[in-house]
């Protein structure tokens, strides 16, 4: 019991930590890695909860492969650090809706007077999230959801190919057609790629990030004219 | 430990989540914000699976997690084709289809 306690403090504290991390970190690397370690502590939480098959799910598929993804788009694009602050109503407004909402949720969960909400629920047999249970019960009460959800995966995967794919073959990007600050740190951080310093920072030179057949127009550098 | 304990800490987790997306502005951010909401969901869905002593809230977990995939992939794709069209990677520049 006090080994429960200690174990869900600990777990507590490393998902709101690493949620913190998330989103006050500047770089998108360092966020990633605090998801990591964000979805470790829930994936903790999730054994104290006797959903084995969900903590190892958490850890191989969520912890495992997704961010992997992550870490590879992170290293393409570059760290394009952002200042923390937001821009305009939304952003500034962010935080106080977040307060808002989690005080209106707290008091939801707390006064809700749920008697069940204050125990440790309900007597379970053993073996209650374990994968036999959890896929005796996909494919038999629920196949239709887990092979609409199979499904879904293969459209997403096919999207993701025709979202990112090269462009040849279609309309070409003109450069007239591209804002003035295209592939560019955000506005008020300085030199946000790495290595772009002031002035310097018009992307990946083209031919290296694509190979020699980028079909990404050339931008022109600017050179000041001689007085 | 009481089930309470793990639903405060999703509404928690949630509301950390919201706050980033509404106040980051690169849109790698914006979708680790949105994992971290979708993650906070997938806690209280266990929690009350646990209260009640009912395996379903365990698979709709699951099935959250392959939705959340399918988010990451197209995003994350979404995010590859700004770059490669040279596109400002945030989401403040993003205003074409802001009417």
């Amino acid at each position: 019991m006090l080994l429960e306690q200690i174990l869900f403090f600990v777990a507590a504290a490393g998902a709101i930590g690493g949620a913190l991390g998330v989103v006050l970190l500047r770089n998108p690397f360092f966020s990633v890695l605090a998801l990591v370690a964000h979805l470790v502590a829930l994936a903790l939480l999730f054994l104290l909860l006797n959903a084995e098959f969900i903590a190892a799910a958490q850890l191989v598929v969520y912890a495992g492969a997704v961010m992997v993804l992550y870490v590879f788009v992170v290293a393409y694009i570059g760290g394009v650090e952002d200042p923390l602050g937001g821009t305009g109503l939304v952003g500034r407004l962010g935080p106080v809706f977040a307060g808002a909402l989690l005080a209106e949720l707290t008091i939801a969960v707390v006064g809700s007077g749920l008697d069940a909400l204050n125990t440790r629920g309900a007597d379970i047999p053993a073996g209650f999230g374990s994968p036999g249970a959890i896929g005796k019960l996909l494919l038999e009460k629920f196949l239709i959801p887990f092979e609409a959800a199979s499904f879904l995966l293969l459209v997403a995967a096919v999207g993701a190919i025709v979202l990112a794919r090269r462009r040849r073959g279609l309309e070409e990007a003109d450069a007239d057609d591209m804002p003035d600050r295209a592939g560019r740190a955000p506005i008020g951080y300085p030199g946000g790629r790495a290595g772009a310093g002031e002035g310097d920072d018009e992307g990946p030179p083209p031919g290296t990030a694509e190979g020699l057949g980028d079909p990404t127009p050339v931008r022109e550098p600017v050179t000041p004219e001689p007085a | 430990m009481d089930v309470v304990w793990f639903v405060v800490l999703a509404a928690f987790i949630f509301c950390i989540g919201a706050a980033g997306v509404l106040t980051r502005r690169n849109p790698l951010v914006v979708l680790l914000c949105l994992e971290l909401m979708l993650n906070a969901g997938n806690l209280a869905l266990v929690a009350f699976s646990r209260m009640v002593g009912n395996r379903e809230g365990q698979v709709f977990a699951l099935i959250v997690m392959v939705v959340a995939a399918c988010e990451v992939v197209i995003g994350l794709g979404l995010i590859v084709a700004m770059y490669r069209r040279r596109l400002a990677i945030d989401v403040d520049e993003m205003r074409e289809l802001s009417g």
